[in-house]
């Protein structure tokens, strides 16, 4: 084997591949080529790095060196001065974006440096498409482990005892689903794998696969000997090219290698996996609808119980886990239980990775031990709120989920305590909201969501949503009337109670979350006809100030719709009939002279 | 790579792959050897040093040193430098290197540990 002196590791997750980091890699083969040292640098292509903000991301080591929104023009310089002469090209570092320190090491930046990865342990570390690689980073040494020195039921008293619970969004306790289908009667049963990440601004399932696919494959393996499966299907959505293409390498690989298939490892234990593609219906994230999609069938909920543990996959009984749950579990097996409980807090163990999103500095995929405070992810890990503006409320559990204001940043992130809090754990979108959001228009925005994709079988969702969104429409048109906010919590209430899956129980929870932190501001729309933050365009109108207009006449250059005139040193005027509310002269007014009102 | 058909299997193909991922763990805790790669010592032959070097780590399967390079340290006539620095000790530089003072550098101070004192950095 060739020993490399430096290893460049450029980002192929999809953040990065959509910001251009092909281009780079094509030009770092291509650089290192022409500079003759093929034979001492390697190039490797990785899973996500969580930064995706700042892609393409490339990683150089043995130094760490973690450079950020490179372009194919930079790598000749990276080439010529980082790899041939030594010299780190700083100007490309990462910089902390307060203090604007360079950083030499990815290690030290705080970003990574309060994370703990265990499910994104090889993501941006490994080259998903090479089986040695993950082999060399103990792959496949839980799934020996529990084969040889582990009976199914100590497989799973193990995962019972580590206290990992479901990460795909109800918190249930894994140990427990795997004994169900363990106890479960029948001759044949199934493993599936729910990679229908369908929370809008989600991603941390779709880093996994396409970072570390092998791991899902050993977890699926492991399931399937504590339970006495030989099957396993893993249902993903079409929409994620890389991770199907990632998939579909890792089985191969694990076929050809005889680590999927009959006799594995020479123990006598069989299992294979299988893909099945979804075509991103919401509802289909749903266990029992996703079951009903993987055979063949319209993907609809049906009534619990009988829980797929006792009837699932074509009747049979089936274990249906997300892909950040499964991540975890190899780790747990070769580390043990202890190890896994030892992280955490007290009724929720581990750590969950969460895609934080919107009005942030840091856009990206963070994990963290459970129990850490909202505040330290929002402001110590991902740098604060963009543009110094004023934290509002952070969403989380994505459009299942809550609105929590800033009274409850230092709570500490738990399944239970965001339940309390009216919010939910969810698969782990956090989308951070500014002063700019209008609390109305977000539970709006959630629900438009949720309507739109309730698939219709049951009248609480499907009318319900409906309703509400209803009302939710005419509050920001100006049209609200006195009682609707009431109305709005009795539809809510009865939605939850009565709908048939976790899709219309959870779809009222923005709505319930923003009335019970953010009141003021629907009475602001129902009462005063005004909308605080000024982004509903009923509204709002445009003016300009007089004493502050300089006459420079940029507004009514920008303006799309002809709605601004005016004459030298006169103030100018809007049109009030004419504007669309477009916002372009608010954003190019250099002297601040427009309000929005 | 062929078919798996053991635990033993696994764990032999997971010593050989070890070496590919080597380079992106443990780094602090690894022997560095640093060439030296400005103008002045890429001029007076510091890349057939370097090719040297890791042909040499290669040959003798060593895999838990770092080799990497270094930008000019103001002691041009002395050209190629190459300092090896051991966790815990201190730095020790190597000049006038040829490729086979190098080899000689690798076998010695690396796998013997025993500095080779008639080629570090005189007393200037």
């Amino acid at each position: 084997m060739e020993i490399y002196r430096a290893h460049v590791l450029v980002c192929k997750g999809t953040g990065c591949t959509a910001s251009g980091s092909e281009a780079v890699l094509d030009a770092f083969e291509k650089e290192i080529e022409k500079k003759g040292l093929s034979k001492e640098v390697k190039v490797v292509q990785t899973g996500c790095l969580g930064l995706c903000e700042l892609g393409p991301n490339v990683l150089i080591y043995p130094e760490g060196s973690y450079y950020c929104t490179v372009k194919p023009e930079d790598v000749p310089e990276i080439v010529e001065e980082h790899l041939l002469k030594g010299r780190i090209v700083e100007r490309l570092l990462y910089k902390e974006p307060d203090t604007k320190e360079r950083f030499r090491s990815l290690m030290d930046i705080d970003f990574y440096k309060k994370q703990k990865r265990i499910a994104l342990r090889h993501c941006g570390l490994i080259n998903p498409e090479i089986i040695e690689e993950y082999i060399a980073n103990d792959g496949y040494a839980a799934l020996a482990k529990a084969l040889t020195q582990m009976k199914p039921q100590e497989v799973i008293d193990e995962i019972k005892k580590s206290g990992l619970r479901g990460r795909g969004g109800g918190g249930f306790p894994t140990g427990n689903k795997w004994q169900f289908a363990a106890n479960a009667e029948g001759d044949i049963k199934y493993v599936v794998c729910n990679a229908d990440e369908g929370d809008p601004g989600a991603f941390m399932d779709r880093s996994v696969l396409e970072g570390d696919p092998h791991t899902i494959l050993e977890a699926m393996e492991i399931a399937g000997y504590a339970i006495g499966a030989s099957e396993g299907y893993i249902y993903v959505r079409a929409e994620y090219p890389i991770a199907v293409k990632r998939l579909e390498i890792a089985i191969e690989q694990a076929r050809n290698h005889g680590l999927l298939g009959e006799n594995i490892l020479g123990t006598g234990f069989n299992f294979d996996i299988f893909l099945r593609l979804g075509s991103g219906a919401f509802v289909c994230g749903e266990e029992t609808a996703l079951l009903a999609s993987v055979e063949g069938r319209r993907g609809e909920p049906r009534p619990r119980p009988p829980f797929p543990a006792n009837k699932g996959l074509w009747g049979k009984p089936t274990i249906i886990n997300n892909v950040e749950t499964f991540a975890n579990v190899p780790e747990i097996i070769l580390k043990g239980a202890d190890w896994f409980s030892s992280i955490g807090s007290e009724k929720s163990k581990g750590t969950k990775v969460f895609a934080v999103g919107g009005k942030i500095n840091h856009t990206g995929l963070v994990e963290i031990p459970m129990g850490t405070p909202l505040r330290e992810v929002i402001y110590d890990i991902c740098g604060g709120i963009a543009n110094n503006k004023k934290f509002k409320a952070v969403q989380t559990g994505g459009p299942s989920g809550g609105c929590l204001p800033a009274s409850l940043l230092d709570m500490p992130i738990e399944y239970d305590t965001l339940v309390q809090a009216g919010s939910m754990m969810g698969s782990g979108g956090m989308i951070v909201m500014d002063e700019d959001n209008c609390m109305v228009d977000i539970a709006k925005f959630f629900l438009t969501f949720t309507q739109e994709e309730s698939c219709g079988k049951c009248p609480p969702c499907r009318i319900g949503t409906k309703r509400m969104l209803e009302i939710l429409e005419r509050i920001t048109n100006g049209e609200g009337r006195e009682g609707d906010i009431e109305l709005l919590e009795n539809l809510a209430n009865s939605v939850k109670a009565s709908a048939l899956c976790g899709l219309g129980q959870t779809a009222p929870n923005p709505v319930l979350s923003t009335i019970r932190y953010f009141r003021d501001e629907y009475e602001a729309h129902i009462r005063d006809k005004k909308c605080p933050a000024g982004a509903c365009k009923a509204l709002i109108h445009y003016e300009v100030v007089p004493e502050k207009c300089k006459s420079c006449g940029v507004c009514a250059k920008v303006c799309p719709a002809g709605a601004i005139s005016g004459e030298r040193k006169q103030p100018y005027k809007i049109d009030t009939d004419k504007c669309i509310k477009c916002n372009s002269c608010f954003d190019r007014c250099p002297f601040d002279a427009i309000v929005k009102i | 790579m062929p078919v798996i058909k053991s635990i033993e299997e696994l764990e032999k193909i997971r010593e050989q792959a070890k070496d590919m991922i080597n380079l992106r763990v443990d780094n602090e805790t690894k022997t560095r050897i640093v060439v030296g790669m400005g103008t002045c010592g890429i001029a007076a032959g510091a890349r057939a040093v370097m090719l040297a070097i890791l042909d040499e780590l290669k040959k003798r399967n060593i895999d838990n040193v770092i080799v990497t390079e270094t930008g000019c340290i103001g002691l041009c006539q002395y050209e190629p430098l190459v300092d090896v620095i051991q966790p815990g000790k201190p730095k020790v530089t190597y000049v006038n290197m040829t490729p086979e003072k190098a080899r000689e550098v690798v076998v010695k101070h690396i796998i013997n540990n025993q500095v080779v004192d008639e080629y570090v950095v005189p007393n200037v």
